[in-house]
């Protein structure tokens, strides 16, 4: 290590960010996993385009991956400390990323006349305005990449691939941290291609000494601090699509049931069924259904015949399955709808992140069809809410709809590995066989739910459907039966409340000011409170996971506040959600629809300016 | 690969009346319907399948009315869906019987996706499809099998749609069984649908079925009885293709198409005759057969039947073998897999 100056820093935010095909998400991972491995806390936010390979050097091809590390993570970063850009595109479109003074790394030989007339330069991009805003590091990333691949006897073209390598070795150096986990992890991923460690490996220690002889000399390096506040256990890496799946295993093995998900690929969700596929072992039984309708379809029907029963989808796909979620709203079988949302309307911003599906979750049917929304707020937590509403859904014979996003779903986060056995209990309502009482729509008197008879179960042969029934099972168009069936449904998720924990608020107890949200922004909601509460401010915080219904005394805490501002990543839906139900409590909004998470700098000058009024 | 049916055999001899539900039957008197049912209640026992492990699965129309008349476990779902539903149904438990019953719109319009991929996967599943060629309960609008020209409530100066021909359609699909009878010969549907319920693999069992109300007469041109011998054929597996009220009437490939000709006319023999080979793979024949029409007889019974390990089978080696020979017991094991750390 040379004599550069160490700096010691609580965060530190760095971006990568290159054409789609350099390899920006692999180097984010590397980096953020070597760092979680070295004592970090980290978050992550891939923010990469939906075309697998928008044409070469173009903005619309940048695809980036921002890493947070420190003590005491919550989101992956507003701005960042360190950018690398590794062509003039990603250069111009992430540069808005960096703080002022923000150190950037740039392949300089990707500065070619034609590469930055692609990105939309007419001039000299390195401003004398930018070079005193910024650090910015002219690295040779290409040229050096590639000499090492012809002592290697490598094409240029095929060393081309390791570029990134030579990027995350600089940041390494920058970063005080150790080669060896990603030696490792290169020496796994390509334990066939021998060939292909040696030059990765190669790369990325040549990025290293690069930093740490020559060119970077009077750039300090950050030692980051280690995580200081994380409960005792044993963690790991994760990212809110695996965590979600991994929560449905988890609950199936709990509740002693099959678990059947039936799905249809579709960004950002595609990954909680690539995860559960590989699952077979565990007794997943995936099923990749013709389309969106299908499967829903095949939950329920899995639903039926006994299964913890589960469609992964994202907007669109949930829009395909809102007939079907009115079914099994109607049959009253248990089934977990997984919406890990992204921009819409339509087809949208697939790859982007926003919330703007809970209408659709909580009233997208025809006729009254009520149902159970939950929603998870960070990636980590993706596994408990999955849990939850698998839970949920067995014990009151209920379709629940748990929401994620394309931040959580696709972002990365400690986790806090927990036993199975240390979960809580799920015990699903089965029909004892041969029971003569029973009725297909016989309610539990406490929470309503009826009774569970699968198919194979001797003495309960009925018959269920969309047709409205009566309790006892048979069709029924009587005016009174569908006013009490009515009223049934909509009772027994009402009170699925009896069984949800009491709303919490956090922050300063005397506040001026309530923030309220809900779902995927947790992370830079609670570090803006906690930021403004450090600076004095009377600002207190309440996070809703449960959405439908709500905790019972949301009223309660909604009304100790003279001020309240909902924020959420949409125009204002959880905002009207609970103004129809507290008419009472006047509600500032504040929102964003840019398919991008809140930062806390936007966060914190909005709650002032509210205090202020 | 061990070749298993999943749904266990019973010895137990079930009758009619064991699949009769107490539901008042809801179809219209002299509907094609009535007769599909009773023909199918009669096939249930020859299966002997245990009454619990029966699933009917069906969509929305007339026909998909099928699962609470049965006294079986039955789900009744939403337009188009039936297969899908199925699907799930026997994924979730291979063990079960799973029946589905559609009509023509039902299964080839709004549902049309489903059943193409239900057939391509060959999943153990059992399909019948009630053609009426008509949109019954809506009232009378054309469907995707309706006759061209014809006018109905939607076709006021004729349908200008091409119709489909379901088997046509399955076999396209690389469908594995493909059977076709008629709502007014009980005896054969019970027989195609009993050989529909040993198949293993997806079954299709298309049912002419006759609309009184909004389609009357439809088939008739083929079922009447005094035209009924002439022209339909029931296609039995290894026997030549005879039919006509003489029996003297048969099927023969002439190097471009078929034809129907006269055993005993211009030096027609019965060597001339083609044979029914419901199992040959190439599907080749069975398409000429399945659209045979005009001037040839259509073809009734069982037209194509061939062996191809099952959806049901291929999917359950699978987790037999993961569960055996996987990585991780349970998800302790996974959620513990990988990189991991002490704090």
């Amino acid at each position: 290590m040379s004599q550069n100056q160490i700096v010691n820093k609580d965060d530190l935010v760095i971006r990568f960010a290159g054409d789609s095909g350099d390899g920006m998400q692999l180097s984010g991972t590397l980096f953020s996993d070597a760092s979680a491995l070295q004592g970090n806390d980290i978050a992550t936010f891939p923010d990469y385009p939906a075309e697998i390979r928008a044409p070469h050097n173009t903005i619309a091809g940048v695809s980036g991956f921002q890493v947070h590390v420190g003590s005491h993570i919550y989101s992956s970063g507003d701005k960042c400390d360190i950018l690398v850009a590794m062509n003039p595109a990603a250069f111009k479109s992430q540069l808005k990323w960096a703080k002022k003074g923000a150190t950037v790394i740039v392949d300089i030989d990707t500065f070619t006349d034609e590469a930055m007339e692609k990105a939309g330069y007419t001039e000299n991009p390195f401003t004398d305005e930018l070079e005193v805003a910024y650090t910015i590091v002219r690295a040779p990333i290409t040229s050096f990449t590639q000499r090492i691949g012809t002592e290697q006897g490598v094409d240029k073209k095929a060393a081309d691939k390791s570029r990134n390598m030579f990027a995350l070795g600089i940041i390494f150096y920058l970063t005080h941290k150790s080669l060896d986990k990603t030696y490792a992890y290169l020496e796994r991923k390509f334990a066939k291609k021998p060939e292909v460690v040696a030059l990765n490996k190669a790369v990325l220690t040549e990025g290293y000494e690069y930093a740490d002889k020559l060119e970077l000399i009077h750039s300090k390096i950050v030692e980051v601090a280690t995580a200081n506040a994380m409960p005792k256990g044993r963690y790991r890496n994760i990212t809110g699509n695996v965590a979600t799946a991994w929560g449905l295993l988890a609950a199936a093995e709990r509740s002693g049931l099959t678990l059947f998900l039936g799905s249809y690929p579709i960004t950002p969700a595609t990954d909680v069924m690539v995860e559960l596929a590989k699952h077979k072992s565990l007794g997943a039984r995936v099923f990749q259904a013709e389309d969106e309708i299908a499967g829903i379809c095949s939950a329920i029907g899995a639903s039926y015949a006994g299964a913890l029963a589960c469609t992964s989808t994202s907007g669109p796909g949930l829009s395909l399955k809102s007939e079907a979620l009115g079914l099994a709203v109607m049959t009253e079988l248990p089934i977990v709808v997984v919406d890990v949302q992204r921009g819409g309307p339509s087809t949208g911003l697939p790859t982007k992140t926003e919330q703007s599906d809970l209408n659709q979750a909580l009233y997208g049917r025809n006729g009254e069809a009520p149902l159970v929304v939950v929603a998870a707020s960070s990636s980590a937590n993706c596994f408990y809410w999955a849990y939850m509403a698998a839970k949920l859904a067995l014990e009151h014979m209920t379709p629940v709809v748990l929401l994620t996003d394309g931040y959580l779903g696709n972002g990365s986060q400690l986790f806090r590995i927990p036993k199975v056995a240390d979960l809580p209990s799920i015990t699903p309502r089965f029909a004892k066989p041969n029971d003569p009482n029973y009725r297909p729509f016989r309610r539990d008197p406490e929470t309503f739910a009826r009774e569970w008879a699968i198919p194979g179960m001797e003495g309960l042969r009925h018959r269920v459907g969309g047709l409205e029934k009566c309790p006892d099972g048979p069709l029924s168009t009587d005016p009174e039966n569908h006013a009490l069936m009515t009223y049934n449904r909509q009772e027994k998720v009402n009170r699925v409340a009896n069984d949800i924990p009491n709303q919490k608020v956090t922050g300063d107890p005397d506040a001026d000011l309530l923030v309220v949200g809900w779902g995927g922004t947790a992370g830079a909601l609670t570090l803006a409170v906690e930021e403004m509460n450090n600076e004095g401010k009377k600002v207190a915080y309440t996070h809703f996971n449960y959405i439908c219904p709500l905790p019972k005394n949301t009223g309660e805490v909604l009304r100790k506040y003279k001020k309240i501002v909902v924020c959420e990543l949409n125009n204002g839906q959880f905002a009207g959600y609970l103004r129809t139900q507290f008419p009472e409590c006047p509600m500032h909004q504040y929102n964003k629809v840019m398919g991008l998470p809140f930062e806390v700098s936007e966060l914190k000058d909005e709650f002032n300016k509210i205090l202020g009024e | 690969m061990t070749e298993k049916h999943y749904v266990p055999k019973t010895d137990f001899e079930y009758t009619k009346a064991d699949f009769t539900s107490d539901q008042i039957v809801k179809w219209c008197p002299g509907c094609g319907d009535h007769a599909i049912l009773s023909a199918l209640l009669n096939a249930f026992p020859k299966t002997h399948t245990k009454l619990e492990n029966v699933c009917m699965v069906s969509g929305i129309g007339c026909s998909s009315r099928i699962p609470y008349y049965v006294n079986t476990y039955g789900f009744h779902g939403i337009h188009g869906r039936a297969c899908a539903i199925a699907t799930g149904v026997k994924l979730a438990n291979p063990h079960l019987s799973v029946w589905v019953n559609m009509g023509d719109g039902d299964s080839m319009a709004i549902g049309g996706n489903h059943l193409i991929h239900a057939v391509r996967r060959n999943q153990d599943l059992n399909i019948t499809i009630f053609n009426n060629e008509i949109y019954g309960l809506t009232k009378g609008q054309y469907s995707p099998t309706t006759k061209f020209g014809q006018v109905t409530k939607t076709s006021p100066y004729g349908t200008i749609d091409y119709p489909f021909i379901p088997g046509e359609l399955v076999m396209g699909a690389q469908g594995t069984f493909f059977a076709r009878t008629l709502d007014c010969v009980p005896q054969l549907t019970t027989d195609v649908m009993t050989r529909a319920a040993e198949h293993d693999g997806t079954s299709v069992v298309e049912v002419l079925q006759n609309c009184v109300i909004f389609n009357d007469k439809t088939h008739a041109a083929i079922t009447d009885r005094a035209v009924r011998d002439d022209r339909t054929i029931v296609l039995e597996h290894g026997k030549p293709m005879i039919f006509g009220k003489e029996k003297n009437r048969g099927i023969r490939f002439n190097g471009r198409s078929l034809e129907a000709v006269t055993i005993g006319e211009n030096g027609v023999t019965i060597d001339d005759i083609m044979v029914h080979y419901e199992d040959t793979e190439d599907a080749g024949i069975h398409m000429m057969l399945a659209r045979m029409g005009g001037d040839l007889p259509v073809a009734l019974g069982v037209i194509r039947n061939v062996k191809k390990v099952s959806y049901t089978q291929l999917f359950e080696n699978q987790m037999e073998e993961q569960q055996a020979n996987g990585k991780y017991k349970c998800v302790d094991d996974l959620l513990n897999s990988g990189d991991t750390w002490e704090v």
